[in-house]
């Protein structure tokens, strides 16, 4: 059961983002990486990581979608079939060694859900068990990102300010 | 600059749908800290509504604004987060260590409770902002800067 959802899930993603890639109408492309985003959600949702998902559908397969749109509806309309030239020899020979290696590196990583790897022996049983008390936060996803680490999450909110500000300076003109 | 949209259908759900999903947005910011959420989310929800009445009832409706004026407050989430850190050191502890925040009656844990929720109120009001500073700045050059000039 477990297994058949992941492997259908994992189907639908590549399907999508091969024809996001592939399709030639760039409005088609937006839409299928919508879906794409979304079924990404819908997998982080099966994986456990519910904050991750949310985040995903909502920012991923929803505002980037709006703002792709309104970025094509801006542009003239004889952008919107792509020429697609014949990729680099160093891109063919080069991407799939990439994958092969990452591959073999992906043989090192610990099991899913494993209780002895590193990322859940380390710190995150403190903030496990002390998050209540210490912030009556039931949410430790919540506590860890706004006290825990609450100057990560202070930085994050700048970078997200400051790439509105420069969207502002370089797309706001006067009119001519 | 984004015309009103033509169809009944598109403006008679975008009435009915804007409140709702600003009230969504709203719970989603409020209950982050009893459920998958937070300021994030909640924020990119709100300002999503917001597009979406400029969306379909175009820049010069009244619905927009709203949106226009909510542009003059670029960097207000950001002082609200980083002016919790400060009220946090000037009750004697560290930048953004809730539990100096100087709130009398309130123990340890609730202070740390509030703070979060202050900043997450931060992060909201930042990330909206910005998601509608961006789709207006894609959309409309002049109506813009005549909206921030005049």
């Amino acid at each position: 059961m477990t297994i058949a959802v992941e492997i259908v899930l994992l189907i639908l993603l590549l399907v999508t983002a091969a024809g996001a890639i592939l399709v030639k109408d760039l409005m088609s492309a937006i839409l299928l990486l919508g879906t794409y985003s979304f079924f990404l959600s819908l997998v982080w949702a099966w994986l456990g990581a519910v904050d991750v998902a949310f985040v995903e559908a909502v920012v991923g397969a929803g505002l980037a979608t709006v703002l792709f749109l309104v970025t094509l509806f801006g542009t003239a309309p004889k952008d919107s079939r792509l020429r697609r030239p014949p990729p680099p020899i160093a891109a063919l020979f080069a991407l799939p060694l990439l994958g092969i290696l990452l591959l073999y590196a992906a043989n090192d990583l610990p099991e899913f859900g494993d209780p002895n790897s590193p990322a859940s022996s380390h710190i995150s049983p403190i903030y496990l068990e002390n998050s209540f008390q210490d912030s009556h936060t039931p949410n430790v996803v919540t506590s860890v990102l706004m006290d825990y680490r609450s100057l990560d999450t202070m930085v994050e909110t700048v970078v997200i300010f400051t790439a509105g500000i420069a969207c502002a300076l370089l797309l706001r003109r006067k009119a001519s | 600059m984004i015309q009103p949209h033509d169809s009944i259908i598109v403006k008679s759900l975008g009435r009915f749908l804007i409140p709702v999903i600003q009230i969504f947005g709203l719970y989603v910011l409020f209950f982050g800290q009893y459920g998958p959420g937070g300021g994030f989310v909640g924020g990119v929800i709100l300002g999503t509504s917001i597009i979406l009445a400029v969306l379909t009832f175009g820049h010069n409706a009244s619905r927009s604004q709203i949106a226009k004026k909510l542009l003059h407050g670029d960097g207000v989430g950001m002082l609200i987060y980083a002016g919790v850190g400060g009220l946090c050191m000037i009750g004697g502890g560290e930048f953004l260590n809730y539990a100096h925040l100087e709130i009398p009656g309130l123990e340890v844990a609730s202070r740390r409770s509030l703070g979060i929720v202050l900043t997450q109120i931060g992060v909201a009001l930042d990330v909206a902002v910005t998601a509608i500073s961006i789709v207006f700045s894609l959309s409309a050059e002049e109506i813009i800067e005549d909206s921030l000039n005049g």
